[in-house]
């Protein structure tokens, strides 16, 4: 981009510095009006487009037993995952689930480029969406350019305002949606009936209908272009045998308008047209014939339309298509081109997904239904209690993850003659703690006084659930003072 | 009104703050154009590095300079309203302090309703209402544990809250006094009251025998006599007084330590014990579910 370094230095740097113009480092946006394309790869498009929608608008509405299937209910600082209840301790996952992503983006971008921006970015998805409800409205590209230039009208107002209603019905659907994570979006959508909404509850259905709004609407390639950090960095991730949207200059070139029944091995020319509909319909403007550019987001829309040309023309398809680096220099066929996908840099990230994968899937399922936190008391370090007891005394915090409620049995091994005693637990030593609650049990240690010498000495705490048989260890110290 | 210990910091912050910010603005300003020879009209802007490798002029987009601006112009009206320039306070007139007193009262008003129905109820039934033993619980866990213990089974100078045994009364009024106003304990120095080295070791024997605990019987006997200085507070039985927070010493419950050496040290040097008032920390009513809690644990033996 745009670079501000001492001119006089750029000028030496030049052999011939004579003469000077002053170049402005901003400039107003132009507007793009992306022509709606069809062909093999708008089809995945809206494919996906469909999936990760359906997904996204039909979860919050998914009952499990008597809640909501995905519920982050912030707070209570509980999250509910089908029969999964998390607590903030399990952090971990987050932070695997987000190393999975990374790695999934690395591998999808060293096979096929920037699929993730193509094809299933929320950015690109609801551009998409948002186009197609303009195009309803007020036509294709230069229906739309002609309805911009013209000056304000009855009809140009019904179109804009139609144009605009539908759009942010939409975008407050989403935002509606998006707090429905968060709440309960039956409650919710009572709440929206009785106009009784939460001043937060509102707030964030407005943020996030009106970024929506504003990212799809109006931002839409700028976006892309100057915002996301994944666009910008995933070019490190390409190599000569990642496919990219290509154009085939051997082919095309020199480029040029011909009628369609002319005969080309007359004419010096290829097989371009020159007809720029590989730019009228690119959603960041730009011209894929000058190579691979960094606002490209590998949409393929340029190749769909180069195609449908292309068998108008009644020439051969793929003069824009998604090729390699090393396929185009050595004229690879498409089976050569396919195999190099699995080159070790692909393999590599594919293994590591698959182990990370495997472990998450493998942690979760071995996750226990209960966490415990030993708590040794500060205040308290050591006493002496009936008996000739020396006692030390604990506050073992037991988190239930099941939506029932669980009797756990407390023990403690590591010392001898080692007596656990609580006056909450019952005659087995168990306690009782109420579904997804964290509850404190306080927990006395005792010893025989004398039978230790002073010092800390490890204890080991083992709790067990007694409905699932699950244990869960935990070590702490029991202090014998001097 | 302000806090800061010299005049210089105020005026220190409250430059770099102006300057940071008309910094930014005449960065923005002096960045917008670069004079550059281009000598193709190419939108390069002139640079060439390594023979060759020219830079495109990619302009950035107008919005965004816009938004800069709107930083710049948020943030000066960011001083005006909050106390961001050295001393002065800001429009808004906000404060932590009143920001946390703010929370505060929020909070409180959100769990007045529960406190109001459980306010209404006698201790006797809160003990049993397992919602308010809950709260309760959480109160002292957070607040009291950390000197009587999770289990309130107390420490060396912190009493066991579970044994029947009170210094100032075990009613839920006496309870409830104790947590609102806090206690302090205080027994002086008897020494010189008791008499001598051996008349303080003889008085330490015949304490030990109240409880039956292990002592020497004749310096009991001899004790006994002397023991008038503490009956005073301690009362002739040595079954303590609760209006003044003297110990009972019959019960072989000991505060500040067993045996004899542990007492001789007392009546030597007295102690002062306290506990701290409670009441700037919680509202009334939750000293009354607290009260409930702690009256219950030597009172509700049907618990679990």
């Amino acid at each position: 981009m745009s670079n501000t370094k001492d001119p006089k230095a750029s000028t030496s740097a030049l052999n011939a510095p004579s003469e000077t113009t002053v170049i402005n480092l901003y400039a107003a946006a132009e507007k793009i009006y992306p022509r709606s394309t069809f062909g093999f790869f708008t089809k995945w498009r809206w494919v996906m487009i469909w999936l990760t929608q359906i997904v996204f608008y039909g979860i919050p509405w998914i009952e499990w037993g008597s809640r909501q299937a995905l519920l982050f209910d912030l707070e209570a600082k509980r999250f509910y995952i089908f029969n999964l209840v998390l607590y903030p301790q399990d952090l971990i996952y987050l932070t695997a689930i987000l190393i999975i992503s990374a790695l999934s983006l690395f591998l999808f971008t060293a096979i096929a480029g920037r699929l993730w921006c193509g094809y299933t970015c929320p950015q690109t998805v609801y551009t998409e969406i948002f186009l197609w409800i303009e195009a309803k409205i007020e036509g294709d590209r230069a229906a739309r350019m002609k309805l911009d230039g013209m000056g304000m009208s009855g009809k140009k107002l019904v179109k804009k305002g139609t144009k605009h209603f539908v759009w942010i019905a939409f975008a407050l659907w989403t935002g509606f949606t998006f707090v429905g994570y968060f709440t309960p979006i039956r409650e919710l959508s009572t709440s929206v009936m009785n106009m009784s909404l939460g001043p937060w509850e509102t707030f964030w259905i407005g943020f996030y209908g009106f970024a929506t709004y504003g990212n799809a609407g109006f931002m839409r390639e700028q976006v892309c272009k100057y915002m996301c950090p994944y666009a910008r960095f995933q070019s490190a991730m390409f190599d000569d045998d990642t496919l990219i949207v290509t154009y085939d200059e051997a082919r095309g070139e020199p480029r040029g308008s011909r009628s369609r029944k002319a005969d080309l091995t007359n004419q010096n020319l290829g097989s371009c047209i020159d007809c720029s509909m590989c730019v009228q319909v690119c959603p960041t403007g730009i011209d894929i014939r000058k190579g691979l550019q960094y606002e490209c987001i590998g949409c393929g829309a340029c190749a769909d339309v180069c195609d449908t040309v292309m068998d108008k023309m009644g020439y051969a398809r793929g003069l824009v298509k998604y090729s390699t680096q090393t396929a185009m220099t050595n004229g690879w066929s498409h089976a050569q081109m396919l195999k190099r996908i699995l080159r070790p840099r692909v393999m590599i990230y594919a293994t590591v997904l698959v182990l990370l994968v495997v472990t998450l899937l493998t942690s979760l399922w071995l996750r226990s239904p209960f966490k415990v936190d030993v708590i040794r008391d500060r205040g308290v370090m050591a006493r002496l209690a009936e008996g000739g007891m020396l006692e030390n005394v604990y506050r073992l915090q037991i988190m239930n993850a099941t939506e029932s409620t669980q009797h756990y049995q407390l023990n403690a091994t590591g010392l001898d003659q080692l007596v656990i005693q609580s006056d909450v637990l019952d005659i087995n030593h168990t306690v009782a703690v109420n579904p997804a609650e964290s509850r404190g049990v306080p927990v006395r240690l005792q010893i025989p006084d004398g039978s230790m010498k002073s010092g800390s000495h490890t204890v080991t705490f083992e709790i067990k659930a007694t409905e699932s048989d699950d244990v869960v260890t935990e070590k702490s110290i029991f202090l014998v003072p001097r | 009104m302000s806090d800061f210990t010299s005049s210089f910091w105020p005026i220190f912050i409250t430059v770099i703050s102006l300057a940071g910010v008309f910094g930014c603005a005449l960065l923005l300003w002096v960045t917008s154009k670069i004079k550059a020879s281009s000598p193709n009209g190419d939108n390069t802007n002139g640079h060439v590095w390594d023979e060759n490798l020219r830079e495109m002029n990619n302009p950035l987009p107008r919005w965004w300079v816009w938004m800069f601006i709107i930083t710049i112009v948020f943030s000066l009206f960011y001083f005006l309203a909050y106390p961001a320039l050295g001393g002065y306070t800001g429009k808004l007139g906000w404060s932590q302090v009143g920001q946390y007193e703010q929370e505060m009262a929020a909070a409180n008003a959100k769990v007045a309703p529960i406190y109001a129905k459980f306010a209404a109820m006698p201790i006797e039934e809160l003990a049993t209402n397992k919602e308010a033993q809950a709260i309760g619980e959480r109160l002292f866990m957070n607040n009291c544990a950390l000197c009587h213990g999770s289990d309130a089974h107390g420490s060396k100078g912190f009493p066991n809250l579970t044994d029947n045994d009170w210094i100032h009364g075990g009613s839920a009024e006496k309870i409830n006094e104790t947590i609102t106003h806090g206690r302090i304990g205080m027994m002086p120095p008897m020494a010189a009251a008791v008499g001598n080295e051996e008349d303080v070791k003889n008085v330490a024997n015949y304490v030990l025998s109240l409880s039956s605990s292990k002592h020497d019987t004749a310096r009991a006997a001899l004790g006994k006599e002397k023991f008038a200085a503490c009956a005073a507070c301690h009362g002739a039985d040595g079954t303590g007084n609760q209006a003044v927070g003297a110990l009972n010493l019959t019960d072989n419950i000991w505060l500040h330590g067993a045996g004899e050496e542990a007492i001789i040290k007392r009546i030597n040097l007295g102690v002062t014990n306290q506990m701290p008032a409670q009441s700037a920390k919680f509202s009334p009513e939750q000293i009354h579910v607290l009260t409930a809690y702690v009256w219950s644990l030597s009172n509700n033996a049907s618990q679990q």
